[in-house]
């Protein structure tokens, strides 16, 4: 069945007229695929920018069961159209838990192997893809291959990261990672500039899950003041789910609602409120997933949408470079009030996987003319620093500075080429970025 | 734990409603006529926590067949607690005016085979004093429609005929439940654009395993289509007829 309608990423921009297939059985689901034209595949539609936007988009809402889940060993087989929520409601229950999450429980798997995606765990864990056996993919031609480390590994490294541009993941079986309690003990720190911060993120590398959020209306020497959260599995305690469905923004607010006068005064607040290695021991999902308990918070930014900019910049220079990132985006003043840093480890063999070490800033902006021409010469300043941006949350990087700061693109399309997913798999942003 | 017969197991809706019984450990029979996909769907409630999941195949359509179908699930029918009757399809009203032949068809898939199961059904409930039978009806049977009034005369069929099974069956003890979804995203309705009436199939599935928990009589899904059906069938037929609803 399919259908005309306008879409677009979670930063509603850019949008794209798409014809939109909602396949239930594997016949309708090979027919899109073998049928000509552009193809890329949608799941939650949570990447922010033009990723899963295409003239047809197939979409694996219906792709959503379990295949198999070993309680005794903790592999998990499921189509990919299933999300990280639906998996947490049945492993934690049995003493299991995601070997790496992003900051949502509404992606699915495909979308977190198709992002290689990472959690506040990537200095100790890696990404999603290295905790992923193997995968069972349709390529161009309707075939369905398996790759892993075992079979067609040229494939499966492309695929983990490579944004759905090799073909459609059916399922995947992964490797979960075992747990007492379904609490984490969290321990806030506070960093009043950013060099501490920085240096607490280092000093911390020990911590399991570590993340640092930055308040962007400290200026002059507390730039950076930042609240660093750590935190591990309890190891007590018991494993219990409380998955509340989350409370909706129905519509888009005034874009004025977040201002910098009552951004300013949440944001003093919370520093004011937090005391300085404190600890708790909270439920894991406000821990992980805090924006989840709202629904659509992407309406908060109104109807123009938002862009969001996340990079990466080596570890060599790294502290003096963020100073110099920040600078740039309070002189811009069109960043968003909070921006979690935090620190990779070292990359992995994905072609186009985008952690490798260093550290990470993620921010909103507001879409405006201007906020484009921001991210534009954010984008040149991270790349001279020997940085780069993350395709995930990205709707406006420019080709050359894709080019330079992926090098592995050439191979990437070469394993595109062999398992024919030229001329069929393709997004706006893959076009933008001057993939075949 | 309850023991849960789904007929239709593969639609939308009767699946989800099937993991809301599955995360409770229930025990789930499926009949559809898609054998990958139940199949798929069966795995698919083991691991989400059902005690047991048991598939049987055919299709629906063939009454003929209903009597000795009942025959085979009998042995399990006797503890069987909940029967969800789920299936259907979406009929194509333009294709149905130029067909005598689609209409009918559309009507024995919707209604006729419907009331087929019902009739076996209520005797075996009736007899072993216990039980509830749910069946999935529409908002479309609650007034004909230029739009789609094949489907919606179907459905208005099984609203009345579950109307009368439930008065019968209430000295019996068996509950009858009639569930009138409104617009709900499924395969079935994939070609439609939404708008802020739909709703996502997860949603009515906790709405209806919800009324058969309560023993409710008739519910809409959502519980708002109350007040849009009681709007449209508040207009007079001479102002009616010349709406585009």
């Amino acid at each position: 069945m399919t259908l005309t309608t306008t879409i677009s990423g979670w930063g509603n921009y850019p949008q794209q007229e798409a014809q939109l297939l909602t396949p239930s059985s594997f016949a309708s689901l090979k027919a899109s695929v073998k049928q000509d034209g552009d193809l890329i595949v949608r799941g939650m539609g949570r990447s922010y920018g033009d990723s899963a936007n295409a003239s047809r988009v197939l979409q694996t809402s219906y792709y959503d069961h379990f295949v198999d889940f070993d309680a005794k060993t903790g592999r998990l087989t499921a189509e990919t159209g299933i999300t990280l929520r639906e998996i947490l409601k049945v492993i934690v229950h049995s003493g299991w838990f995601l070997p790496v999450t992003p900051g949502t429980s509404y992606v699915t798997l495909g979308g977190a192997i198709a992002s290689d995606v990472h959690g506040k765990n990537h200095h100790t864990a890696g990404t999603f893809g290295q905790h992923v056996e193997s995968i069972s993919m349709m390529l161009g031609t309707g075939e369905v291959v398996t790759a892993s480390q075992v079979d067609n590994l040229d494939l499966f490294h492309a695929t983990c990261g490579g944004m759905g541009l090799t073909g459609v993941i059916l399922s995947a079986t992964i490797q979960l990672i075992p747990i007492r309690s379904s609490f984490i003990n969290q321990k806030a720190v506070k960093a009043d500039c950013i060099e501490s911060a920085c240096e607490a993120l280092d000093d911390n590398d020990s911590a399991n899950y570590s993340v640092a959020w930055i308040d962007c209306l400290a200026k002059g020497k507390h730039l950076g003041r930042s609240v660093l959260m750590l935190g591990e599995h309890a190891q007590s305690g018991h494993v219990e789910i409380n998955i509340k469905d989350p409370i909706c923004v129905p519509f888009n607010t005034p874009s004025n609602l977040l201002n910098s006068f009552t951004m300013k005064t949440l944001n003093g607040a919370y520093w004011q409120k937090t005391r300085h290695n404190q600890t708790q021991k909270v439920p894991f999902i406000p821990y992980f997933y805090p924006l989840d308990a709202i629904g659509n918070w992407n309406k908060l930014y109104g109807k123009p949408g938002f862009l969001q900019f996340q990079c990466v910049i080596p570890k060599y220079d790294g502290i003096a470079n963020m100073r110099k990132l920040l600078l740039e985006i309070r002189k811009s003043r069109e960043g968003s009030f909070l921006a979690a840093l935090k620190k990779f480890g070292e990359a992995n063999n994905n072609l186009l996987s985008f952690p490798t070490a260093g550290y990470t800033l993620a921010l909103d902006f507001k879409l405006t003319e201007s906020a484009i021409g921001t991210l534009h010469r954010l984008e040149d300043i991270v790349v001279g620093m020997g940085g780069r941006v993350y395709l995930t949350k990205d709707a406006v990087m420019q080709e050359a500075n894709f080019k330079t700061t992926y090098p592995n693109w050439e191979q990437f399309e070469s394993v595109r080429e062999k398992y024919g997913a030229i001329g069929k798999f393709r997004s706006a942003q893959s076009q933008r970025l001057g993939l075949a | 734990m309850k023991r849960v017969l789904i007929f239709g197991a593969t639609s939308a809706i009767a699946e989800h409603c099937a993991r809301v019984w599955a995360a409770r450990g229930d025990e789930l029979y499926l009949v559809a006529r898609n054998e990958q996909r139940v199949h798929a769907i069966a795995k698919d409630l083991k691991v989400r926590g059902a005690a047991n999941v048991n598939t049987y195949c055919t299709d629906l359509n063939r009454v003929e067949r209903h009597v000795e179908l009942l025959d085979v699930i009998d042995e399990a029918l006797t503890h069987i607690d909940i029967v969800l009757i789920a299936y259907g399809t979406l009929s194509n009203q333009i294709s149905c005016e130029k067909s005598v032949e689609e209409t009918l068809s559309e009507i024995k898939t919707n209604a006729l085979s419907t009331i087929s199961l019902l009739t076996l059904l209520a005797n075996r409930f009736e007899a072993k004093r216990e039980g509830t039978i749910c069946v999935i009806s529409s908002v479309a049977g609650d007034r004909g429609r230029a739009s789609n009034y094949v489907y919606g005369s179907a459905k208005a069929m099984v609203t009345a005929f579950a109307s009368g099974l439930r008065q019968r069956l209430y000295k019996s003890n068996v509950t009858v439940v009639t569930v009138k979804p409104g617009f709900i995203d499924t395969p079935m309705t994939a070609k439609f654009k939404k708008g802020p009436l739909w709703t996502k199939p997860n949603l009515i599935a906790t709405r209806i395993v919800g009324a058969i928990d309560a023993k409710k009589n008739e519910v809409y899904a959502p519980f708002f289509w109350w007040l849009v059906m009681w709007s449209i069938q508040s207009i007079p037929s001479g102002l009616f007829k010349r709406l585009r609803l």
